[in-house]
Order: C-alpha cells, then sequence, then structure tokens
C-alpha cells in the first residue's frame, strides 16, 4: 500500500522541500556554526584519526545534523561523523 | 496596570503594522485603554494604515527628548473609543532612541492604559531592540514562507536571549487552497518548526489592502475573513479560549473558511 502510495506521489510537494531546507538552515542558524567551522573541525579529526587507522578521507562525511535527545522528548542538534576506515596502522594494534 | 505587547517579526513585509493596527482596534473595540507605539523610526506607516496620518503634531522621539508631555503627542482615534496612537518621526535617526528611555515611556503609559501595543521596525537592529525593551509579551508575525520563517526563528531565540519569555506565533496570509494541494506550509509545519505557542492564523485577505487604502482596520469590518480573525486573536489576548480550525475536513474551500474564522453560514 505504502509502495503504491508513493508511486502515484511523483514527489515531494513542495511545502515538504520547504520545511526540509528549512530545517537544515535552522540547525546552522541557531547552532552558529559556519561551513569555515565545520572545515576546521574535520580537518582536526582527521588528523587526530589517521595517527592510529588509514582513512577514506574521499568519502569522509561530516555534518551538523539533529537527533532525538536521551530522554527522547526533545530534538538535539548533533555531529555525526561518517568516516570509513581502509585499515589500522601498526600504533593501533595491541601489543603482546 | 497594563500590559505591554511588542509585534515583532525579522523580516519586512510580513504584516507587523497591519497587525499591530488591527488588534489595537480591536482591543479598543472592546472597551479597553489602548496605545499603539509607532517604532520605526524613519519608516513610520502605522499612522497611515490608521488613517490618523493628517493628525500627527508631536512623535515618540519629542516625547522622550521632552519636547512635549505625553498626552500632547498621543493622537486620540475619534472613531474608536479609547484608542490613541504615539507615531515615530520620520526625519530622525533610529538612534535617537535609547532602551532604556522605552522601558521608562512604558511604565508610563501602563498606569493609565491597559494595553500598549509595539510596532517593531523589521530588522535586529537598535529599533528592535528599543521596541521590545519595555514589553511584557512578544507576538512573532510570520507568513508560510522560508524567508519569513527562518527570521522569526531568529527573532524568538533573541526575544529568549532578551528574557521575553514565551512569544505568541501569529501566521499571517495563509492560503488554505495551497495548503491543501502541499504548496505551503502548514500551520502545523510552522509549529513543528518553531516550536512556540501559537495565538492567531490570519487568512490571506484582499479586503486588508482594500482597509489599508482607507485607513480603517479591517477588524472592524464584519465581512472581512482576515478581520475576523483578528477579532478572534482580540479575543484571546483578552483571555477568551477561542478554538482553532480544522483545516483538514470534507467542506467546499468556503464553508471551511467560514467555519474557520468563525463566521456563520448566511
Amino acid at each position: 500500500m505504502v509502495d503504491l502510495f508513493k508511486f502515484f506521489k511523483k514527489k515531494d510537494s513542495s511545502k515538504d522541500v520547504a520545511k526540509e531546507r528549512l530545517k537544515l538552515v535552522l540547525i546552522h542558524d541557531r547552532s552558529n556554526v559556519s561551513p569555515q567551522f565545520l572545515e576546521m573541525v574535520k580537518s582536526e579529526i582527521i588528523r587526530v584519526i589517521q595517527n592510529y587507522m588509514e582513512i577514506d578521507e574521499d568519502t569522509l562525511d561530516i555534518q551538523l545534523t539533529k537527533t532525538n535527545s536521551d530522554d527522547g522528548e526533545r530534538i538535539v542538534p548533533a555531529l555525526v561523523a561518517n568516516i570509513p576506515i581502509k585499515g589500522m596502522k601498526n600504533a593501533g594494534r595491541q601489543s603482546l | 496596570m497594563g500590559e505591554v505587547i511588542v509585534i515583532t517579526s525579522g523580516k519586512g513585509g510580513v504584516g507587523k503594522t497591519t497587525t499591530t493596527a488591527n488588534l489595537g482596534t480591536g482591543i479598543a473595540l472592546q472597551g479597553k485603554k489602548v496605545v499603539l507605539i509607532d517604532t520605526d523610526i524613519g519608516l513610520r506607516n502605522l499612522d497611515v494604515v490608521m488613517g490618523l496620518e493628517n493628525r500627527i503634531v508631536y512623535d515618540l522621539v519629542d516625547v522622550i527628548e521632552g519636547q512635549c508631555r505625553l498626552k500632547q503627542a498621543l493622537i486620540k482615534d475619534k472613531r474608536f473609543e479609547g484608542l490613541y496612537l504615539l507615531p515615530a518621526p520620520q526625519t530622525r535617526d533610529k538612534n535617537a532612541v535609547a532602551p532604556h528611555q522605552m522601558v521608562d515611556l512604558c511604565e508610563e503609559l501602563k498606569k493609565e492604559y491597559d494595553y500598549i501595543i509595539i510596532d517593531c521596525p523589521a530588522g535586529i537592529e537598535q529599533g528592535f531592540k528599543n521596541a521590545i525593551a519595555g514589553a511584557d509579551r512578544a507576538f512573532v508575525v510570520t507568513t508560510p514562507e522560508v524567508s519569513a520563517v527562518r527570521d522569526a526563528d531568529r527573532i524568538i531565540g533573541l526575544l529568549e536571549a532578551n528574557e521575553i519569555r514565551n512569544p505568541q506565533l501569529i501566521v499571517n496570509r495563509v492560503r488554505p487552497d495551497m495548503v491543501k494541494r502541499g504548496d505551503m506550509m502548514s500551520i502545523e509545519d510552522i509549529i513543528d518548526i518553531l516550536a512556540i505557542g501559537l495565538i492567531g492564523v490570519v487568512p490571506d485577505d484582499e479586503n486588508i489592502i482594500i482597509s489599508t487604502n482607507r485607513g480603517e482596520p479591517a477588524v472592524n469590518d464584519s465581512k472581512s475573513i482576515a478581520g475576523q480573525a483578528y477579532r478572534n486573536i482580540t479575543r484571546r489576548i483578552l483571555g477568551e479560549d477561542v478554538p482553532f480550525i480544522n483545516l483538514n475536513n470534507s467542506d467546499g474551500f468556503l464553508a471551511k473558511m467560514k467555519k474557520l474564522f468563525g463566521i456563520k453560514p448566511a
């Protein structure tokens, strides 16, 4: 049923697009975070993680988004990082 | 002791001045004493929307600088008992007024009037700071557009930072036909995003343009659907519990609108 509904509903209505765009822009507005700031955070994280792991910098994704708070009652901003690992560096192995 | 309500929005052109004029007139029609203050120094418009532009002698800055007594600057609206306007100067700078002076002015007016309604200028600079300085309560006006909702969110943050708690939302120029076909954010969508309480929904209504042309607030026009919406908000301000309307029933558009805004079918 749901799929059928999706099939007939060709694309998101313009108000859904508006709402999604607004939600994203407000996360930035509310947290006062500029793209430059995010770039700084990103490069620092890469630098630290590279000491221990080989990571795929090209597909690395880091963004401000939102998530449910621990009590599940509020939506709170969250920094979400998706960092693909290619391999471990020797420094990261447990020494025997 | 009266109450000071500031009407603000961040973005320009969403209907702050029209809202101020209609709510002020609506409250006066309920038998209360009301002063409207235009704080948009250099770009005043509340006088023309109210149809009182020919009666200005003194203005807000004259009062603050002591060039005249407060009573001399208040324009009495002869059509509505208990309604007064304190206009903004047209040829002065925003910096002619400081927030602490607005606080003093509001305290003075609260002794004698039931409601003081402040029309805030667009923006978040000095004029905004002056307008909110003496306010007990704030209404944030927005329209169902991304730019207006975004600016409303910013204003809500600034109001809270200035300790004006629990601002309430007025969604202006709603078009139920567009909401129904998914091309306009609904009231629920906007409240979901802004997360503040709702005090009014005003439908898009060409009578607003007509009444502004004439300088007669639509709240006094029994045939205007926006006027009915303003009458509902007026009653909510005075503490009455006026229900909000459900847009999702199967009536025709006109019947739905009439039901929505409380106009009984003929």
